[in-house]
């Protein structure tokens, strides 16, 4: 049975294809092969706090007005994070990479969809713990600028200190967590000696080709937000973006398995997700 | 009416009610039903391991991208939300918490109702907040059907009595009931 409801759903579904074509060609995102589900919720509750009735209505202002096309960027890239997100991941990087990361003179490491930075600063605080640090170039990137501009500025708000102290421990910290910022009334500045070696920058994942040749490649609660085919698509980047033996770090729920590419890589642990790329590429 | 698929929020005292609720499930049930128990963001996936052990159901953790079964209850992992997707897929995000929530409720409903519109049953369950009166609001402007547990019989009532006030249900029944309701189903689809 076809009712009203399921006419007005289809029509807001191609209306929703049309504002992702348009903000594609007016602005160069491109969102067409991001999670559909995800996207509707995010720019439906856009229609609902603009007061709009329609997703057309939207496309209008996001066509020409720059705060809407500013604040709907916002709302389709999610940047929630933490410090230590997944400490089990984190005691895993420090028992299986860090061994691999002591072989190497020199090494680059690159953070893709690095958000406000905090996960960038807790792989840097490893990297300092394990004496390790002064060997790394460290390259930090997102598609939205603003967030890199947060991740430079390294500042935190305090109130989420507490968690990330539990996190930190439970990642297997050495040292007490507050040795790594300063408190500053209400907020804390990451210390500046963790980011000597950190380049942010501005890249996107679905646009923008190889960023540099990398030992190491984590990109965690990025990929959940694409479809397949455009995981595959960011997948090959990484692929080619690893020297031989580099290390892919994913998301707890972010699987290689499904992947074209999953070939090309060996399992360093399921659960937490961590590949190693092959030295010898498979036929 | 020709249902095809049932979500199901809880939360304090979830998961008993969702023991008690899924073991007296018959195993020819023939719709998907999918699960969120609010749980501590740094839990295992214990929870669904426990109730496919207890239950004839085949009851497992949602798999990102993972094509949706019929007769399979998926769990919510902690700390992701749930979305459906047109191709009846499943999506994981971290998105904010929804009412301090991740999973929440409100969220896998809201989605699941875009997708199954008139066709999905919504179940609020025992929990000492608020989260699914929203989305099983939505359910019904989609033309779906709102389910409650009785709150004399839940754990904790908050939950299904905001889910009352905010939505006009269609039944209000304890956890036998609301399995032979659903064991009922069978047949139509
Ligand atoms: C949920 S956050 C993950 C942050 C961090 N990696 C973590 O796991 O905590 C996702 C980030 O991916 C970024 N992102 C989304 N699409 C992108 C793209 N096409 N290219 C680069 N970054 C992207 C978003 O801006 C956002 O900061």
């Amino acid at each position: 049975m076809r009712d009203n409801q399921d006419i007005y759903e289809e029509i807001r579904n191609i209306e929703i294809r049309l504002l992702l074509e348009a903000i594609y060609q007016r602005y160069g995102y491109d969102f067409r092969n991001y999670s559909f589900a995800h996207l509707k919720r995010r720019i439906v509750h856009r229609l609902s706090s603009m007061g709009l009735k329609s997703v057309s209505q939207l496309q209008h202002y996001v066509l020409h007005d720059h705060d809407t096309i500013q604040q709907v960027l916002m709302d389709l890239s999610i940047n929630v994070t933490e410090m230590f997100r997944d400490p089990s991941f984190y005691k895993k990087v420090r028992e299986e990479v860090i061994p691999i990361l002591k072989t190497y003179p020199y090494f680059k490491i690159w953070h893709a969809g690095c958000a406000t930075g905090e996960e960038v600063y807790s792989m840097a605080i490893i990297l300092k713990e394990e004496g390790l640090y002064d060997r790394a170039q460290i390259y930090a990137t997102d598609f939205n600028q603003k967030v890199i501009k947060k991740a430079k500025e390294g500042i935190y708000s305090i109130e989420n200190i507490k968690q990330y102290t539990t996190n930190y421990q439970k990642a297997g910290g050495k040292e007490s967590f507050s040795n790594y910022y300063t408190a500053h009334y209400d907020s804390v500045i990451m210390d500046e000696s963790l980011k000597n070696n950190i380049l942010f920058a501005d890249h996107n994942l679905v646009t923008d080709g190889i960023f540099s040749e990398v030992n190491m490649i984590i990109c965690r609660n990025v990929l959940i937000y694409f479809e397949r085919d455009l995981q595959d698509h960011a997948i090959k980047t990484f692929l080619d973006s690893l020297l031989p033996g580099g290390i892919l770090c994913l998301g707890s729920k972010e699987t290689l398995q499904f992947s074209k590419y999953y070939p090309n890589f060996n399992q360093i642990d399921a659960k937490e997700k961590i590949y190693r790329k092959k030295y010898t590429i498979p036929e | 009416m020709d249902y095809k698929a049932v979500v199901i929020g809880s939360s304090a005292g979830g998961l008993d009610a969702l023991r008690a609720l899924l073991t007296r499930i018959n195993r020819s049930f023939s719709l998907p039903i999918v699960i969120v128990q609010h749980l501590s963001p740094l839990s295992d996936n214990y929870l669904s391991n426990y109730l496919d052990n207890l239950s004839d159901l085949r009851v497992k953790e949602v798999e990102e991208k993972e094509r949706i079964e019929p007769g399979i209850a998926y769990i919510a992992p902690p700390n992701y939300h749930v979305l459906i997707e047109e191709n009846r897929t499943f999506a994981l995000t971290v998105d904010e918490k929804v009412n301090y929530a991740r999973p929440s409720v409100d969220v896998l409903f809201e989605s699941a109702a875009y997708v199954y519109r008139s066709s999905l049953i919504g179940i609020v369950l025992t929990g000492a907040n608020n989260d699914g009166s929203k989305g099983l609001k939505i359910i019904k402007q989609y033309g779906g059907l709102a389910i409650v547990q009785d709150p004399k019989t839940a754990y904790v009532d908050t939950m299904p009595r905001s889910a009352m006030e905010t939505v006009k249900v269609d039944h209000v029944l304890n956890l036998e009931e609301i399995a032979d309701f659903l064991n009922k189903l069978r047949g139509e689809v």
